[in-house]
């Protein structure tokens, strides 16, 4: 396969609105040949939006696309495949169950009907050696670790000849260190002038490092464009959020002891294929202080959280609550007082076709004042209520009666806030509470997080996001495998150092 | 993305329960259009008159007290069938098991029925008293159905309808077997209930009791799905079942009942079959009522109160059968066709639930 040469790419005035939306307004964004460009924005800045146009997910309103130089005209995913333009999406779009190497072949668009292994691996290997980075091509995917498989991601499009790669947040699922591996790889191919990288990213660090040019969208319009080595983080934030400034972190002050601690005692759990998901997990959060659990998703974060909010059956163990058990049942969520922002709300924490009212009864519904002793509900209380909190809470929905489905991420959560921390907390057990959020709903959320950890509640917090764990815990676990393998106070430790025991390089 | 600037914030638009009532009513309509349409098509195909056989089907299912009468007969048994399927489905069960527990339930009914009339028992005593045994019978079998798919983990649309050939098999060994009047010659019946033990129609009409019980049990379900912390519960475990348990929501209890409310009703429509209808059972207690049942269900977007008008329609489609075949010489499956055929446009329409713009509650959904 001969590596033919890195394309540019240009936009020219591209605009899109989705009814009275306007997600995209005039943008121009200029990719030049062989380089690492950055596309920077809030959530719901236009980022998706924009790269959704460039594949041909969306038809633009307005404006067009130069690839090279030359007018394209991208209909569908299919014309930008054929273009050379490859997307790697932000969550992994390989069959788990198939080796590297059958995966590179069926992601081909001519794939025959019946497939020559001994030829297709005589071609893999020829294009494999001239490829900067190696993947175990007889590996299941299922075995391979993280990076490997968003190399995988990457090589695939590198195989199907595209050579202008867009990234859509390609680090988020990664180690710092696997991260680095991947981006460094992709910086020195494209200053090679084999292929042009177009990386949508919120990460600083990641974009002063690696990238050679940026651009900053806020609000569906253009908010600057620059070299990404000269400039300031301060700049680029200004762009990103505008005049707003920097949010400031949530204050910490000194808690009263009084609620009783939560403790983990030897929890292990398995999943549907009988494996250890959970192993021997020993760890206690103490009143008024938040512990942070870091680590890759996938090593048995969420299923801690599963077992402690009644979503997995605990296989051995105990839980207590102060000095008494706990189980996750109502009865002792309401005893105990025990809280969730369980992560993905739409999927865990909210019914997406119920009304935002009703969604916020959950926990109250069959409690007076919302239900009499025979257990009839008052509808009107309940929209009463809800109205009451969705105007506390500041949750920007149309009505009390909309289903909480049409309602934006942020306020899907602001809503579960509403309903879990409107009154008094003393556990609260919390998974990537910002995952996917934008700036406002994440300085609302933490803010809410430390607030009940200032009024003593003692609450635990599971987070991809080593940032946001620094910023809220006060003690840090690592998780990895099902097993904690590492516990600090937050002031004794550091990035670095997490960073390794995540990575699995602990001592 | 939230786009609305801060003075809009505060004004909640009032149309958002319209908007979605309106939905709920307008796209299954559609769908009876649409399946109307395609089923003139089908008749066109056959070279007859569409036009005459939709006049065929109001003649015979609602044009005059004979044919009204003739409909609310039929829609009796439709109705319970109906809130059998509609209730579990509520906390997102697709049960096919009405059918059996109908079938169970009066049998049991007739069979218990002969040794009280034997023993001599006032019927006023004794009918409540079948009748509960009849809810119970249906309410166990179905609820089976939900506890091996609790704690078993076996697909329940797959287990009750086995159940429900199942009970078809007992009720016939039963029936042949050991239960067997031998009076009964041409058709293996049970004992016929005595004159006394019969429920009479509603007076003035020729319309039987079953249907005031249904229009009760629909009233009352639809208190225990939209007014009541059960049927809260239920809805939030059939609209996310792991926000429920996350909510510590006994989700396996409110399955399993929700399967033996499904049964009993569907129980109380074999009772008055039995009862009320045949005076006796045997083969023709499985007439497909439980599977129409779901069909009904299914129009009524599993709304127990719009269980009832459905319940009329296809009673009436019921009910006019006899004269579409005879004035347009059609055969007897022609009203299967049409419940087929509304059947998969009713599949069709579920995908434009949140779909169709002029139903949009809110513009501020996120798109990045």
């Amino acid at each position: 396969m001969t590596a033919t040469q890195a394309p540019s790419l240009r936009t020219f005035h591209m605009s899109k609105a989705f009814g009275q939306l306007q997600a995209l307004d005039d943008i121009s964004l200029d990719v030049a040949a062989g380089s690492f460009h950055a596309l920077l924005g809030e959530n719901g800045a236009g980022k998706s939006t924009l790269v959704k146009c460039i594949m041909g997910f969306y038809q633009a309103d307005a404006g067009q696309v130069m690839f090279n130089g030359h007018e394209a005209k991208v209909r569908s995913p299919r014309d930008a495949h054929a273009l050379g333009i490859g997307m790697v999406y932000q969550h992994f779009t390989l069959v788990p169950c198939l080796t590297a190497a059958e995966n590179l072949v069926i992601a081909r668009a001519d794939t025959p009907m019946v497939i020559n292994w001994k030829t297709e691996r005589k071609r893999l290997d020829a294009f494999m050696e001239t490829m900067p980075f190696q993947v175990r091509l007889d590996a299941l995917v299922s075995t391979l670790s993280a990076g490997e498989k968003q190399k995988l991601e990457i090589l695939k499009l590198l195989y199907l000849n595209q050579r202008f790669l867009i990234l859509d947040e390609p680090t988020s699922v990664l180690t710092p260190s696997e991260a680095d591996e991947v981006l460094g790889v992709l910086r020195d191919m494209a200053h090679r002038n084999d292929v042009t990288v177009l990386m949508i990213s919120h990460k600083f660090r990641e974009v002063k490092t690696f990238c050679d040019s940026f651009t900053v969208l806020r609000r569906g319009k253009c908010a600057g464009t620059g070299d990404a080595r000269t400039a300031s983080i301060a700049e680029l934030s200004h762009m990103m959020i505008g005049d707003a400034g920097l949010r400031p972190p949530a204050t910490r002050t000194a808690a009263p002891k009084s609620a009783p601690a939560l403790h983990l005692n030897n929890l292990s759990a398995r999943d549907v294929e009988g494996r250890h998901v959970v192993s021997n997990v020993t760890l206690t959060v103490p009143a008024g202080q938040i512990v942070g659990i870091a680590g890759v998703s996938g090593n048995g974060q969420s299923a801690l959280i599963e077992v402690l909010s009644g979503q997995r059956a605990l296989e051995s163990g105990h839980i207590t609550v102060g000095d008494a058990a706990f189980s996750p049942t109502r009865r002792n969520f309401d005893r105990f007082k025990v809280f969730g922002l369980p992560e993905e709300p739409l999927r865990n924490a909210v019914v997406p076709r119920m009304t935002v009212a009703e969604n916020i009864a959950f926990r109250s519904f069959d409690k007076s004042p919302l239900a009499n002793r025979l257990g009839i509900l008052s509808p009107a209380r309940i929209r009463k209520r809800g109205a009451e909190l969705i105007n506390k809470f500041n949750v920007h929905t149309s009505s009390p009666d909309a289903p909480i489905e049409t309602l934006s991420g942020g306020n899907v959560q602001r809503a579960v806030l509403a309903r879990e921390l409107s009154g008094a907390v003393d556990v609260l057990i919390v998974a990537n509470p910002c995952f996917g959020l934008d700036f406002a709903s994440v300085a609302d959320i933490r803010g809410k997080i430390m607030e009940s950890r200032n009024k003593g509640a003692a609450v635990l917090l599971v987070s991809e996001d080593l940032d946001e764990i620094f910023e809220l815990a006060d003690q840090i676990a690592v998780m990895s495998e099902g097993q904690i393998t590492y516990l600090a106070a937050t002031a004794d430790t550091d990035t670095m150092q997490v960073g390794q025991h995540i990575a699995g390089h602990g001592k | 993305m939230s786009v609305i600037s801060p003075t809009m914030r505060r004004r909640f638009r009032p149309d958002a329960r319209i908007a979605t009532i309106a939905e709920a009513i307008l796209i299954p309509v559609g769908a009876l259009i649409v399946a109307a349409l395609v089923f003139s098509v089908f008749l066109l195909v056959l070279g007859k008159d569409p036009v005459r056989f939709f006049g065929l089907v109001w003649t015979g299912g609602a044009a005059s007290a004979f044919s009204l009468q003739n409909t609310l007969q039929r829609a009796a048994p439709l109705i319970l069938t109906g809130l059998a399927f509609a209730v579990p489905a509520r906390i997102g069960l697709t049960l096919l098991g009405a059918e059996g527990a109908l079938v169970l339930g009066g049998f049991t009914a007739a069979v218990t029925a002969i040794p009280m009339i034997q023993a001599g028992w006032s019927p006023w005593i004794g009918l409540p008293l079948v009748a509960g045994i009849a809810m119970s019978v249906g309410g166990v079998w179905v609820g089976l159905a939900g506890w091996l798919r609790h704690y078993r983990g076996v697909n329940e649309t797959i287990s009750s309808l086995l159940l429900t050939y199942i009970a078809i098999a007992i009720m016939n060994f039963l029936v042949e077997g050991v239960f067997r009047d031998p009076g009964s010659t041409n058709k293996a019946s049970t004992m016929p209930l005595s004159a006394d033990w019969r429920i009479g129609d509603i007076p003035g009409t020729s319309v039987h009791w079953g249907l005031v019980a249904g229009l009760i049990l629909a009233a009352l379900l639809w208190i225990l799905m939209e007014r009541t912390t059960f049927g809260f519960s239920a809805r939030i475990a059939g609209g996310n079942l792991r926000a429920a348990q996350a909510q510590g929501l006994p989700v396996g209890r409110l399955a399993i009942a929700s399967c033996a409310i499904a049964g009993a009703c569907a129980g109380l429509a074999g009772f008055f079959e039995v009862v009320a209808v045949h005076g006796q059972a045997n083969a023709s207690l499985a007439a497909k009522y439980g599977f129409t049942g779901i069909l009904v269900a299914f129009l009524a977007r599993q709304n127990t109160l719009a269980v009832v008008p459905v319940a009329c329609l296809f009673g009436a489609l019921a009910a006019s059968g006899g004269l579409v075949q005879r004035r347009m010489d059609m055969p007897d499956a022609t009203m299967l066709v049409l419940q087929g055929i509304i059947f998969v446009t009713l599949l069709v329409s579920e995908t434009f639930y949140g779909r169709l713009p002029f139903f949009r509650t809110s513009q501020s959904g996120d798109r990045t």
